[in-house]
């Protein structure tokens, strides 16, 4: 098959050897697990359990709220013991809604319920899909719900199972294939059944040897009509645009996906956790992460969400002179806020950073506009002038030159002479236009509704002064005339009316505290005073704090 | 707390600069044989002069010292400037030039990598308009010399403008040959007449001058193959000298110099190699850059034959550095994915 080359990308060291050699190492299961309800793109889960509850391993303990969500599970039996703010690994460093287990130690399944998916009405079965936390595990977690949906867009003719992990150091895929290549086929089957692909090509760098003979031998064994090939190993060949581009030669169109091109790729992990749903029961409580970097023992573990990271260490040997721990690659991965995070579906990898391995980032020089990173950016942008518009906060500009094309793949950042965090500008200046965006929306919606309500007032004060005029109108036509006594009698009534109440107004009402003795008075005295003085305080300007 | 990647090729704006010196090196020392010591007086001088001005300026503006002047960008400028003047340059001339290009076109224009003018041409500007005489004294190559200056010789002249007794200015200096020709040509003399009176002609281009010439092309090969600068500046700017040349002398063969006499002269070649290539001048994208070099080649030649100046490279850039954001907008290339322009 010919292979095309997509544009840009590097070659990193590769560090795939350090935690390649060793078998995945099976799941232990910590005294806790914290379950973050925003493991997924989307809505994040709604808890369906309560503190004090007992859960099984594979119970649902959180629902997918809507659409584009998907459900959490229990990663292991125990008890709930906690529904709070928890630290999570997200870039951010704050905390967001957990689940905390307390764990059993019995590890003991609910009853697993394996679906007949070639007799299911589709629909059915991607609620199936959704239902058993299915997200993808190459990083980007979409639900993979979402993706077997063929409904409404362009049709698929090529199915691609994504085994490039391109990034260094990661080898949780490597190790994947070379030891469970049925099950990733199993699921290949399931993505064909429900998104009707002709062609299913499995793409591999070639820097994984044996996970391309394993791939093949199984694909033989339980006859999958797959391509499997072996990729040339550039970083970063593992994009969705990169793969397709390599495997297809299809370029995907600025701003559009895969799909439009009729192309749809899935990690080989969620192919993995597909089959594992549907043909044995099994939701996604557990995934292949890479512990590696500065650990006595790297290697890949089948870890239990939820697990915190540094238990992880722990068992691949913890060592001197660890200074924090990234999770997922060096090139797109990020720092943790804090060790004891727990692992998430999106957790490919645990770096463990050493002052040797990643010293601290040179201090940042002026860009002076070399432009190496041009001819390495994936996306053809031109990173430099990027640079320049976030910088500038010229948004405008920065959208005209495809900022949203950027996949964030971190070459240029890599090449920068001038130690520059590019990714970190174009992040910065992605959330400033979704910032600016919604606050135009509810601004819009704002002046819609504030238009709405003067027409509503203007269309409420026409209707009342036309059914006034409609009421006069027919009042004068019927009202009789009074006569000169009866008009008379009538003012009488009203002076009456009014005399009588000037009489009452004369005789005061006693207020409750007149009748009070004198310290009681004077004690509300002073309280009036006081709260006269906290009012005024309260409403002096707030002052920032002298050190 | 960064989500850029977490490791780094080797690289940096020192090893940048670096190289652009040790290419500059070919250059340097065809300079230094053929037309003596001066050439070395003066890239010296330069050199101290931009280290002091930059740390100067640096201070005055509250940057730290080390890892600006250790970019090396300040010796750049310095060794871009000296090698435009004549290497028997007064000290104050530098002196001059150099706080033009470090002081004002460099540092208030926001410093490293914010100026809008290559600083080196900002500073030799300067000069030819305010020091024309200075500016025309060349040294003679050695060759022609009747009495080449020695280092103490060159250093007492440069730095106290003393000959030794009984040798005269002219036996030291001369005009360069692109100035022969624009002099004699004012003159009403044709070009053969020109180059038959003069010495100062070589097979190509100059006498000396040549090998400087092909010293430059050596280094700047070297650049582009290390990935420095990229070819389109270079191969645009000596293809629209060439053209805009060749034009000129096909329609008078007897009033405009070959083409190859325009390349081959020692500013054409810098100017290509190390001048134009100027990342933060210059434009960025590969389109942009072939018009930045087109537009700059055909001004030196304009400036040249037409201009009141001896030589057009300088003024030809720093034109095209205006043009720069223009430029850029106009060309940027369509990203991956996007319907290709036809």
């Amino acid at each position: 098959m010919e292979l095309h080359r997509f544009p840009g990308g590097i070659h990193p060291e590769e560090h795939k050897k350090e935690s390649s050699s060793r078998p995945i190492h099976a799941a232990f299961v910590p005294k806790k697990l914290v379950v973050p309800m925003r493991q997924h793109i989307g809505q994040p889960a709604k808890p369906i359990v309560r503190v004090g509850d007992h859960v099984l391993k594979g119970q649902m303990i959180a629902e997918a709220d809507g659409y584009v969500s998907v459900a959490l599970h229990a990663p292991s039996s125990g008890i709930v013991t906690e529904i709070g703010l928890a630290s999570v690994p997200h870039p951010s460093g704050l905390p967001d809604l957990c689940i905390t287990i307390a764990t059993d130690g019995r590890d003991e399944w609910c009853e697993r319920t394996p679906v007949d998916w070639r007799n299911t009405d589709p629909a059915a079965l991607r609620g199936h899909v959704r239902d058993f936390g299915i997200a993808g595990l190459g990083g980007a977690v979409f639900p993979t719900s979402i993706k077997l949906d063929p409904a409404g867009g362009p049709a698929i003719h090529t199915l691609i199972l994504n085994g490039g992990e391109c990034e260094p150091w990661i080898t949780c895929d490597d190790r994947l294939m070379r030891e469970r290549a049925e099950d990733i086929l199993e699921g290949a089957r399931i993505m064909q059944h429900l998104i009707g692909a002709e062609k299913l090509i499995a793409g591999i760098e070639d820097n994984k040897p044996e996970a391309i003979a394993a791939m093949r031998t199984a694909a033989q064994k339980i006859g999958v009509a797959i391509k499997v090939i072996a990729m040339p190993t550039i970083y970063p060949g593992g994009g969705g645009k990169q793969i397709t581009k390599t495997l297809t030669g299809l370029d995907t169109p600025s701003g559009g996906r895969t799909t439009d091109v009729g192309v749809q790729v899935f990690n080989v992990g969620t192919s993995y956790a597909l089959s594992r749903a549907l043909n044995h029961g099994e939701p996604l409580v557990s995934r292949i992460v890479t512990v590696t970097g500065h650990v006595l023992r790297p290697q890949n573990y089948e870890v239990l969400i939820g697990t915190p990271m540094s238990e992880l260490l722990l068992h691949a040997g913890e060592r001197e002179g660890l200074t924090g721990i990234i999770m997922g690659g060096p090139m797109m991965g990020f720092d943790v806020p804090a060790m004891d995070v727990p692992v998430v579906k999106a957790s490919n990898c645990v770096l463990a950073k050493s002052k040797e391995l990643f010293p601290p980032r040179p201090p940042e020089m002026p860009c002076i506009r070399c432009t190496q990173c041009v001819p390495v950016c994936p996306a053809e942008l031109q990173p430099q002038q990027l640079y320049w518009f976030a910088r500038a906060k010229d948004l405008g500009r920065a959208q005209e030159y495809h900022l949203f094309d950027c996949i964030e793949c971190g070459c240029c950042s890599y090449v920068c002479p001038s130690h520059i965090p590019l990714v970190d500008y174009y992040r910065f200046a992605k959330s400033e236009i979704w910032a600016r965006e919604k606050e135009k929306r509810l601004a819009d919606t704002a002046r819609e509704r504030h238009e709405f309500r003067l027409f509503r007032l203007e269309r409420e004060k026409k209707e009342k002064a036309e059914r006034l005029a409609a009421k006069a109108a027919t009042k004068k036509a019927e009202a009789p005339v009074l006569s000169k006594e009866e008009q008379d009698a009538k003012k009488k009534l009203i002076q009456e009316a009014l005399a009588r109440a000037q009489a009452r107004k004369a005789t005061v009402t006693p207020k409750n505290t007149d009748n009070l003795p004198p310290e009681k008075q004077a004690e509300i005295a002073e309280i009036e005073a006081r709260r006269a003085k906290i009012r005024e305080i309260a409403n002096q300007p707030v002052e920032p704090e002298k050190p | 707390m960064t989500a850029s990647a977490h490791i780094l090729e080797k690289n940096s704006v020192s090893r940048v600069m670096l190289l652009v010196l040790a290419c500059l090196l070919p250059g340097v020392l065809a300079y230094a044989w053929q037309f003596g010591w001066g050439i070395v007086i003066n890239l010296a001088w330069a050199s101290v002069l931009a280290l002091a001005l930059e740390a100067l300026a640096l201070g005055l503006r509250s940057y730290p010292l080390k890892p600006f002047l250790a970019d090396g960008s300040a010796l750049v400028t310095a060794w871009l400037l000296a090698l435009s003047l004549p290497p028997l340059a007064p000290w104050w001339l530098t002196l001059v030039g150099m706080i033009f290009a470090i002081g004002v076109a460099k540092h208030l224009y926001g410093g490293l990598g914010q100026n809008i003018f290559n600083p080196a041409m900002v500073g030799f500007a300067v000069l030819i308009i305010s020091f024309p005489a200075q500016m025309t004294q060349w040294s003679a190559p050695l060759v022609l010399a009747s009495h080449p200056l020695t280092f103490g010789e060159s250093l007492a002249f440069i730095f106290g403008g003393g000959l030794p007794a009984g040798v005269t200015i002219d036996a030291v200096v001369t005009a360069t040959p692109l100035d022969t020709v624009r002099t004699g040509l004012l003159q009403q003399h044709t070009l053969d007449e020109i180059r038959a009176a003069s010495s100062i002609f070589g097979s190509i281009g100059g006498v000396g001058g040549e090998w400087v010439a092909a010293g430059y092309l050596v280094g700047g090969i070297a650049l582009w193959a290390l990935r420095i600068v990229p070819w389109q500046v270079p191969a645009a700017f000596l293809a629209g000298i060439w053209l805009t040349a060749g034009f000129l002398h096909w329609a008078d063969v007897g009033r405009y110099a070959a083409p190859w006499f325009q390349i081959a002269s020692p500013s054409a070649m810098l100017g290509a190699f190390f001048i134009a290539t100027d990342p933060v001048s210059g434009a960025t994208t590969p389109r942009g850059r072939l018009i930045f070099g087109l537009g700059a080649g055909f001004l030196t030649v304009i400036i040249r034959v037409f201009g009141g100046y001896p030589d057009g490279v300088a003024f030809a850039i720093l034109l095209m550095n205006l043009c720069v954001p223009l430029i850029d907008a106009w060309t940027r290339p369509p990203v991956f994915g996007e319907a290709k322009k036809k």
